[in-house]
């Protein structure tokens, strides 16, 4: 929960009202991704993180 | 008050602990793990600092993190936006890990820090600040100065990959950026890739084949890579990059504008193409630098400038922007990469959160030679080296110092292990590799026999401070090795027409100096100079070799094979010793003759690390 209240604070103090139903998306679809994956391996390409 | 930076979970893991604004100690974590650029949690380097101090977690008034993960996962976010539906793969390669660690790294870092104490109080000692904010508070706050422009350009941060900020007494204000995926760093990185290197640790290299070629493609990479402005700031072209949203950093365009596919790692020849490519991108980079320099000099009227960030490692330009004279005094932040963002985080808590007063006044800065790193006690290496197996004299101070003068005047590769080691990417004569520089055949066999690295990359030399200006093109401190000037043009040798000629690196076999194993084949020199009262040690062999030779300068490089960490520990440095071609080692009054070991103790070090 303190994660969640911790994304809100952020979105707030950023006024990125818009960026909430992409990261609802793409959290959920990300999530798909984990759970289809298994293991995370970071990827060699920096600019990625 | 105490104040532990941190950064981590990228590359080059580091911790720096902060006493009343006083940097007591700062270590990589690469240096205790053994593995190169480690990007770990750095428990090893934590413990260290804590006990550098003799404090535990319970002591420490902050913790300070180096950069902001929400705001890189907005950009992050922006930028598949942005591009989408290109870049899914991307997309789809890093959204696991993120939604897996990176989301949740003040979780993370509250869970590790609850293992040293349990009452941690994690809503009020856990600060964060933005990456571009730690590398400019770790150029501004430990340089000598009062006021100062902060330059810091880096691949990139959160937002970030150039900023400029006014630092004033304990205040750093941010004024411009540049944001992604507009970036010199990854620019410069893209370039790394073409060229065939690893992208993150392989700049370096790009930048010392840089002299061997010539900037054929500056115009072409100016016309269609990169918009720059009379000011300084720019825009790349992301058509030819892939980075934004692919897995490589440039694209089939990118190769089509030079007509040269991407060079395959390691197993294809470096070409006088490669050469080219490296010099024309590193004469970018030093024209922007110089643009950005000039435009903020005339903007602000402020005589001093710090840099930070990844690219304030190129020496090269930093060298150009110092003899630029735009700024009367240029200081470059010796852990300019991501590992001084642990002690730019440290540094930001207590100046600009708690607002500590700071005053620079005494004309030297506050990183201590960058000597921030542990050190062993004599009695202790002595033990340490025996259970290693080690044969070795124990010599009084003087007799140390004669004994390796004496062996450098002898060409012989000397391991030179003292005090505490450095912080930062640079060895400053605390874990460095020191030998004659006049020897023509030093640079050849400390590349192949000693480094086992490439045959292009040059060395860089230590001289005594007060013999800079007789012996090079620049008459100023240069502590750190951040600053690239010519040999004097009286130590010069000029090479005949026949030696013009020679083909790229055959020319770095020909003595083009009185100093050779430490002179590009451009006449220059990545120089540190030597100060009696950071390292009087390293001073004293350095004078003593003067005494000898007359030549107050040495080769000086890292103490570690191609791919290994810097050496930290004696047991490192024996380690380090007998898998190479090393002559003797000198750990604190320890002196060793390779002659002298167990062969049997021998190791083989040529293929012991990863390539970087």
């Amino acid at each position: 929960m303190a994660f969640i209240a911790e994304l809100w604070a952020f979105i707030k103090e950023r006024k990125k009202f818009w960026l909430l139903p992409v990261i609802v998306v793409m959290v959920l679809f990300g999530g798909l991704l984990v759970l289809a994956q298994g293991s995370a391996v970071a990827p060699f390409i920096y600019t990625l993180f | 008050m105490r104040i532990l930076g941190i950064s981590a979970f990228y590359h080059d893991s580091a911790a720096a602990l902060l006493v009343d604004g006083v940097i007591v100690a700062a270590a990589q974590e690469e240096r205790f793990t053994r593995k190169k650029h480690d990007p770990a949690f750095p428990k090893n380097a934590i413990e260290y600092c804590l006990e550098e101090a003799g404090i535990t977690m319970a002591d420490v008034d902050y913790v300070a993190f180096y950069d902001k993960p929400f705001l890189k996962f907005e950009r992050l976010l922006e930028t598949y936006l942005a591009f989408a539906p290109r870049g899914f793969l991307s997309f789809k390669t890093a959204i696991p890990v993120w939604m897996k660690e990176k989301l949740f790294q003040k979780d993370f870092l509250r869970k590790e820090f609850k293992k040293y104490d349990p009452d941690f109080d994690w809503m009020n000692k856990l600060l964060f600040a933005e990456h571009h904010q730690s590398h400019a508070a770790s150029a501004f706050y430990p340089s000598p100065f009062e006021e100062a422009i902060v330059l810091t350009m880096d691949g990139v941060g959160e937002w970030a990959t150039t900023s400029v900020a006014i630092g004033r007494g304990n205040k750093l204000e941010m004024v411009k950026e540049i944001h992604f995926p507009h970036s010199l760093g990854l620019l410069y990185s893209a370039f790394t890739y073409y060229t065939g290197f690893r992208v993150n640790s392989g700049e370096y290299k790009v930048m010392g084949l840089a002299p061997y070629g010539q900037p054929k493609y500056k115009d072409l990479i100016m016309e269609h890579l990169i918009d720059v402005k009379e000011d300084g700031s720019f825009r790349l072209d992301m058509s030819y990059f892939n980075y934004a949203t692919g897995l490589t950093m440039t694209n089939q365009k990118f190769a089509d504008l030079f007509g040269k596919p991407v060079r395959g790692r390691e197993g294809e020849e470096l070409e006088q193409f490669h050469m080219d490519i490296a010099a024309s991108v590193q004469a970018v980079t030093e024209e922007v630098v110089l643009r950005l320099t000039r435009s903020l000099a005339e903007e602000y009227g402020i005589k001093n400038l710090c840099m930070a960030g990844g690219v304030a490692l190129n020496c090269v330009a930093n060298g150009k922007v110092l003899r630029d004279q735009a700024f009367e005094n240029v200081w470059v932040q010796p852990a300019a990469g991501d590992a001084g963002g642990a002690l730019g985080a440290a540094m930001t808590a207590h100046y600009h959160h708690k607002g500590e007063p700071r005053v620079a006044d005494t004309g030297k800065d506050f990183m201590r030679g960058s000597y921030l790193g542990p050190v062993y006690e004599q009695a202790d290496i002595e033990k340490r080296l025996t259970e290693a197996g080690a044969v070795f004299e124990v010599l009084s101070d003087e007799d140390t110092i004669a004994a390796t003068a004496d062996a450098m005047a002898a060409e012989r590769a000397i391991g030179w292990m003292q005090g505490r080691m450095e912080f930062g990417p640079r060895a400053l004569g605390g874990r460095s590799i020191i030998a004659d520089p006049r020897s023509p055949k030093m640079q050849k066999i400390l590349n192949l026999k000693v480094k086992y690295r490439e045959s292009f990359r040059p060395f860089a030399p230590s001289v005594l401070r007060e013999d800079v200006a007789q012996w090079f093109d620049l008459d100023g401190d240069s502590p750190y090795m951040l600053m690239v000037a010519d040999v004097h043009k009286d130590k010069q040798k000029e090479m005949t027409p026949q030696q013009e000629a020679l083909f790229g690196i055959e020319k770095l076999n020909v003595p083009r100096s009185d100093i050779p194993a430490v002179t590009h084949v451009d006449y220059s020199a990545r120089i540190q100079t030597i100060h009696e009262d950071t390292n009087p040690r390293f001073y004293g062999v350095v004078k003593a070799f003067k005494e000898r030779t007359g030549c107050p300068v040495s080769v000086n490089t890292s103490f570690n094979v191609r791919g290994e960490p810097i050496v930290n520990t004696p047991e490192d440095a024996f380690r380090c010793f007998m898998g190479t071609e090393l002559d003797n080692l000198v750990v604190g009054n320890c002196f060793l003759k390779k002659e002298d070991q167990d062969k049997k103790l021998k190791l083989d070090y040529k293929n012991a690390f990863e390539l970087d």
